[in-house]
């Protein structure tokens, strides 16, 4: 499993500063080879969005554990696409109740992660997607 | 909760699947601390632990423990609308519960008024949007702020609160010096692990100091902080660590509050703590042992108080967080039993519970009943109250009390050595070791180094991942709340507005002016959050996260 040569940005949108889970998923990543970005906290989506395009990234993983991931979730593809870079590939991850995953696959999500899942788990989703 | 990634979570079954359960205990804490199979008297550096009421505190601050009081049974909650928070807490207090514990919103939290661009998402999520003094009026209704206890788990905008909570009981001619509970008010450990911060460092803890000093003065039965180290522990940090980066803290709010006038030997007594309760049942009841000894002896050591009462530490627990697991989670009601009882043997002065499914959700009605109730067995049948700690004298926990301490207080001494915990904030080397911390913590669950029931090992095919009864936030209440807010910013004296942040930011430019008065005087005046903490933004500017990894 390599992510040589991925560039991935970390982002906390919103107002929940729960970032654990950011920084364990970020460090794995790097440890995994991709080039890793992180935010910090209290991003807007329009803001993680300019990020991510002027970063030039493949991936941009969301950490959500507010409830709102919904509303982030979607407001951040709308604001990708309207910087025509709706060919970032989108990930979530935290306390995501599994009735809304499928509306978050529809939005556009292409993994959800919990803390159940093991971190090797995450990566390696992350890999089969970027890789495909 | 794991049906994510389909391929993914095969690998992962597959591979508990293959995991041998294990047969033995571990042999070291989560803390490292190894342990030997048996603790012999010889082992144990002082036999004679005194008497509990009196320095250094090893066996509690109280002569009698729980017989002169129980501890106070404190649920947090809040969600929504102050008038849907305002029913749960009538709700509890029905219940038995003796004391409020406030859970706020993260717009409320952060500084920002519910009609904000970047709050609009998150009005009443995680807890109840207070915004100005109408809606603490709305919250308190029918709640007596004379005979209740009042915890709010607020930070960033603690001063603020608090002066609303002075101003409700101003207006319903309550005197303040009748006022008792808590704020959480420790800025420290936000910048480091919970992230509600506003401001830079040093005025935070300018702002701090005043709410303690006027505390002192004003509200004397009023708890104005409480140093946390809750949430750098469930952050990642072991228990030594939690008890040591709190300790380290406690001792940097009295530094400033001495620069600022204070004197410690009275201030002293306004400082309480605040704790996680994770499982690992002797390692916490002996976290509680040595901090509280550690912490009378650093105060008579290098501040050279006096006055026992100033020397107590004194402290509230949560039973839960991090501990608690989406998978078979009724497991975590036990988990939550074997936790509560050593809070108790470790002698914490107030308890919360959490319910069985608050690792993924805010509890329903159901879950938050057992959840008190476990605290009412505990207290009354298991019979583990009736006299002052009951564990004290055991060679083993006499032994990894010790231990304890000598392992804090290095963890007190390595920020020291860097320069200090002001220091270790600004510069994001705290929160690059607690990163790695948390890495390690989950490396260690993936791996099955540690076990936990039900997720890492001992799973079955078709497991419970989460409870049929789920709690839905009214989706309308966001849309009530900022209406609200529109109303009455509409209908209120502007003038005075005005006028009470203007002289809100004329004391937040001199150093010496106490901000209290002023920030109570804004909450009369119905200005609202958002507005009070634009005001000192003005003058003190924001916090610039150092983003390290």
């Amino acid at each position: 499993m390599s992510l040589k040569g991925k560039r991935i940005l970390i982002a906390k949108p919103g107002l929940d500063g729960h970032d654990v889970g950011a920084k364990i998923i970020a460090l794995a990543l790097r440890d995994a080879g991709a080039d890793v970005i992180y935010t910090g906290l209290r991003r807007s989506p329009d803001y993680i969005a300019k990020v991510a395009v002027d970063e030039d990234v493949d991936a941009v993983g969301l950490s959500i554990l507010s409830g709102s991931h919904k509303e982030l979730v979607e407001e951040t593809v709308r604001c990708l696409t309207d910087l025509d870079a709706g060919d970032i590939h989108i990930f979530v991850g935290g306390t995501i109740p599994s009735e809304d995953h499928d509306e978050l696959r529809g939005a556009g999500a292409r993994g959800i992660f919990t803390a159940e899942m093991t971190v090797d788990d995450v990566v390696s989703a992350i890999d089969a997607d970027l890789g495909a | 909760m794991s049906d994510s990634a389909a391929a993914p979570d095969d690998n992962q079954e597959e591979e508990i699947a293959r995991r041998a359960p294990p047969t033995k205990p571990t042999t070291a804490t989560p803390s490292g601390i190894e342990v030997p199979p048996v603790v012999t008297p010889d082992m144990v550096g002082d036999a004679d632990q005194g008497v509990p009421g009196e320095y250094p505190f090893t066996r509690g601050i109280f002569p009698d423990g729980f017989r002169g009081r129980l501890w106070t049974i404190r649920q947090y909650s809040g969600f929504g609308t102050a008038e849907e928070s305002n029913e749960r807490y009538r709700f509890l207090l029905d219940q038995g519960q003796t004391g409020l514990s406030v859970a706020l919103d993260l717009p409320t939290q952060c500084g920002y008024d519910p009609v904000d661009p970047i709050a609009k998402s998150e009005v009443g999520k995680v807890g109840v949007s207070l915004s100005n003094l109408a809606e603490a009026e709305i919250l308190f209704d029918g709640i007596d702020l004379g005979g209740i206890s009042t915890s709010f788990t607020i930070n960033g905008t603690a001063s603020i609160v608090y002066a609303m909570y002075c101003a409700v009981a101003d207006k319903r001619g309550v005197p303040r010096e009748k006022l008792t509970g808590t704020i959480q008010n420790d800025i420290l450990k936000e910048y480091v692990a919970r992230g509600t911060w506003i401001f830079p460092v040093r005025p935070s803890l300018r702002l701090i100091a005043d709410t303690i000093l006027f505390s002192y003065e004003q509200t004397p039965r009023f708890n104005a902080i409480s140093i946390a180290g809750a949430h750098v522990r469930d952050a990642g940090c072991t228990a030594v660590e939690e008890m040591g980066y709190t300790l380290a803290n406690g001792l940097a709010y009295i530094d400033e509050l001495i620069a600022r006038g204070g004197d410690v030997e009275k201030f002293a007594r306004r400082l309480s703590f605040f704790f996680y309760v994770h499982m690992d049942f002797f390692e916490e009841v002996c976290k509680f042992r040595a901090g509280r000894r550690l912490w009378a002896k650093l105060l008579t050591e290098r501040y050279g108080v006096q006055d026992p009462k100033a020397l107590m530490f004194r402290f509230g627990v949560v039973c839960g967080g991090s501990s608690l697991i989406g998978a078979q989670p009724y497991n975590n009601v036990v988990r939550v039993g074997i936790e509560n009882m050593a809070a108790v043997m470790g002698g914490a002065q107030s308890i919360f519970t959490a319910a069985f499914d608050e690792a993924y959700q805010i509890p329903t009605e159901h879950s938050a009943e057992i959840a008190v109730r476990t605290q009412q067995i505990v207290a009354h049948e298991s019979g583990i109250a009736r006299t002052v700690d009951p564990l004290g004298g055991s060679h083993y926990v006499e032994w990894l009390t010790d231990r304890m301490e000598e392992e804090i207080t290095k963890v007190i001494e390595e920020i020291e050595e860097y320069g200090g915990v002001t220091k270790a904030v600004e510069d994001g080397w705290l929160q690059l070791k607690i990163a790695q911390r948390a890495a390690e913590r989950k490396r260690k669950v993936d791996d099955g180094e540690t076990v936990v029931v039900g997720q890492n090992y001992f799973r079955r095919e078709d497991q419970n991942e989460g409870v049929a009864e789920l709690f839905k936030l009214d989706p309308q209440a966001s849309a009530r709340v900022i209406e609200k807010f529109e109303r009455i910013r509409d209908g209120r004296d502007n003038g005075a507005v005005e006028a009470s942040l203007a002289a809100l930011e004329k004391a937040a430019a001199t150093d010496s002016e106490n901000m209290m008065p002023y920030l109570i005087n804004c909450c009369h005046a119905y200005a609202t959050v958002g507005e009070m903490v634009a005001t000192l933004k003005k003058q003190w500017g924001e916090f610039q996260e150092p983003v390290r990894l």
